[in-house]
């Protein structure tokens, strides 16, 4: 179904609300939008804007309540939450905070990404974990629970746990956040190099400017709205 | 999934402290209930020891008698009316009644229970009773040496000497002998004696017995004996009951379980143990919960199904379950042979009850879990990050 110029990421005129009656409040205005396979987009925009919003929509995290958005060619509007937790398992999420599961080594927290994909044996799905760690650089620390690793050690292993299952779409949401600027740097090259070897497509939520450049494209959100912006201006800026 | 990591397994071993202090609560749990089911059940079991201990097939006794604490005599005409049914090899008269007995140690005195029955003839079996030639002598009796030790050392006495004097109701006796019955909750010791002894210490007239012990020929048929004797002797009269072996067990166990608080008492201890242990893996599973909750989210928005989380719940209860009860079960074997050693009444481990207090232990988590789980949905990865 998904051609070589079909989207990936599609949101044509989509708005949200929060909140009912008095109090009912937009967060997003029809905002339109592509993202393409094996592209790599920046979103920016200041905070409380609606970026968080829009990538949960897309995530497949909430459902989508006017407008139309389609993920792999999928229409997200008026979806049944069966199939929203089915297409989240096409999209590998980055949250600001790792978000890795405690109780688990590093390995392990990889693989229960692929645990969703039962195709696998276990040894297969160890072997892919490992595989993925030694590319995020931290084959050596496979074995340590997340309170032994650094805040990039972390959000690497989250990366690895996004990646690993060869998403067609990676969303990310201002992992570089709680990061010093070289791992915060580590942690975005690694990401697009890993995203571009399996073509999947990147949308990056940063206030980083200095990531800028990592990006084929850079949409900026204001109040709701969805503007693109030369990439020129931007790193001009910084 | 099933060779998917083991999360639950994973959580719960990896907060030590957390998984001991749940286990620690939920073994006092599984103790609470097999000690007051094992008190309860000794009870009922102690009570009908004596019942089991007589081997006849069919017993008879007065309408008026709740239970051996409170028998009400009846006419020995009507057991020998018996006699004549057909397929009856022989039947034993019984005199039972409380006597006090002086503790020949420090003369103190307590309520015994005595028995009196025509020594020729033997009413338990000689595991029991091995020897009652002493019941032909005048004033003798036997003593039981399960009895509660507030008797006195009895046996010991009369391993050492050969005899033990004393004195019953007043009355000088020698104890010629000893048997193992075992003290109930209704009588702290037992003594048998022969009929005239019997009469003796009691000055009852001999035509009232209080029990009355029938016995069949081997092979003869128990339900139409029964029967025919309902038919013949209790209908017309109305002064006597008769009942199976199976039957004049049931009566006596019923009475202490529905006639008596006991039953209700040891009940609601066990049941509180299940509440505090309920309340107890609810404490665990929801503060569980609650710390990965941010984790459960991000599960959730990898595609795991709301279904897999609940999983992972019920499975910590499950585990917590078999893990607590376990060491609880074995500590419980210990106490339970303490307990019989100190108190003289029947306590064991049965199969039943270890079922029992495994799946009472097994509710108690998943129901737990199940109230736990409602905190998983708050997980919503919308909204938590
Ligand atoms: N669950 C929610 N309920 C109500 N308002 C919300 C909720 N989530 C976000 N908002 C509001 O929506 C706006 C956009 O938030 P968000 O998408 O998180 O912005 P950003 O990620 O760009 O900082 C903010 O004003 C925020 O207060
Ligand atoms: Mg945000």
């Amino acid at each position: 179904m998904t051609s070589a110029t079909e989207p990936i990421i599609s949101i044509d005129h989509v708005s949200h609300y929060f909140g009912s009656g008095r109090l009912r409040k937009q967060v997003l205005c029809e905002v339109s939008a592509r993202v393409d396979p094996g592209e790599v987009v920046i979103l920016m925009g200041p905070s409380g804007s609606g970026k968080t919003t829009l990538l949960t929509l897309i995530g497949a995290l909430r459902s989508t309540q006017e407008g139309s958005l389609k993920l792999l060619g999928e229409e997200m509007y008026k979806a049944r939450n069966k199939q929203l937790v089915r297409l989240r398992r096409n999209i590998g999420y980055i949250f600001q905070a790792h978000n890795l599961l405690n109780a688990l080594t590093a390995r392990q927290n990889v693989q229960m990404s692929l645990d969703l994909h039962p195709n696998l044996t276990t040894k297969e799905k160890k072997i892919r974990s490992l595989e993925m760690l030694e590319a995020v650089g931290l084959l050596d620390w496979a074995n340590y629970y997340p309170q032994e690793l650094s805040g990039g050690q972390k959000q690497r292993v989250a990366i690895a746990r996004a990646l690993v299952s060869s998403p067609r779409v990676v969303l990310a949401d201002e992992p570089t956040a709680a990061l010093d600027k070289q791992s915060g740097r580590d942690v975005v090259e690694i990401m697009q190099r890993l995203a571009r070897q399996r073509g999947s497509a990147v949308l990056l939520v940063t206030h980083d400017n200095r990531i800028l450049d990592v990006a084929d494209r850079i949409l900026q959100m204001e109040d709701g709205r969805l503007s693109t912006l030369p990439r020129e201006q931007l790193i001009g800026l910084s | 999934m099933i060779f998917a990591i083991p999360l639950a397994w994973l959580q719960l071993i990896r907060e030590k402290v957390r998984l001991l202090v749940a286990l620690a609560g939920i073994g006092f749990a599984v103790i609470l209930m097999f000690i007051q089911l094992g008190f309860r059940d000794a009870l009922f079991d102690s009570s009908v020891r004596l019942h089991k201990a007589l081997e006849g097939d069919i017993f008879m006794m007065s309408p008026q008698s709740t239970a051996l604490i409170a028998l009400d005599s009846f006419s020995r005409r009507r057991l020998f009316q018996a006699e004549g049914v057909p397929g009856v090899e022989s039947i034993t008269p019984i005199y039972i009644s409380f006597a006090l007995w002086k503790n020949p140690a420090d003369r103190s005195t307590r309520s015994i229970q005595v028995m009196g029955y025509d020594p020729s003839q033997s009413i338990v079996s000689n595991d029991l009773l091995p020897d009652s030639e002493a019941l032909k002598l005048r004033d003798h009796v036997l003593f039981d040496r399960d009895s509660r030790p507030e008797f006195g050392p009895v046996a010991e006495l009369f391993e050492e000497q050969g005899y033990v004097t004393t004195e019953v109701a007043g009355r000088r006796v020698t104890v010629g002998g000893l048997f193992n019955l075992g003290a109930s909750f209704g009588a702290d010791g037992n003594l048998v004696t022969s009929d005239i002894n019997f009469l003796r210490m009691f000055d009852r007239d001999p035509g009232l017995i209080d029990m009355g012990m029938i016995r069949l020929q081997p092979g003869a048929n128990v339900d139409q004996a029964i029967a025919q004797m309902r038919k013949e002797i209790q209908e017309p009269n109305g002064d006597v009951l008769v009942l199976s072996k199976d039957e004049f067990i049931a009566f006596e166990r019923d009475y202490w379980q529905n006639s008596t608080a006991i039953g209700f008492i040891f009940n609601l201890g066990a049941g509180i143990g299940w509440i505090v242990g309920m309340v107890i893996v609810y404490q665990i599973l929801y503060t569980d919960v609650a710390d990965h909750l941010a984790e459960y989210a991000t599960l959730k928005a990898m595609g795991y199904r709301n279904r897999y989380l609940l999983s992972v719940v019920f499975q910590e209860a499950v585990v917590l379950s078999i893990l607590g009860f376990i060491p609880a079960f074995f500590l419980c074997m210990v106490l339970y042979n303490a307990t019989e050693n100190a108190t003289s009444l029947p306590l064991h481990m049965t199969q039943e009850r270890g079922t029992l207090v495994f799946c009472l232990t097994m509710s108690m988590c998943v129901i737990s879990g199940a109230i736990a789980v409602r905190k998983v949905q708050e997980a919503d990865p919308a909204d938590i990050f």
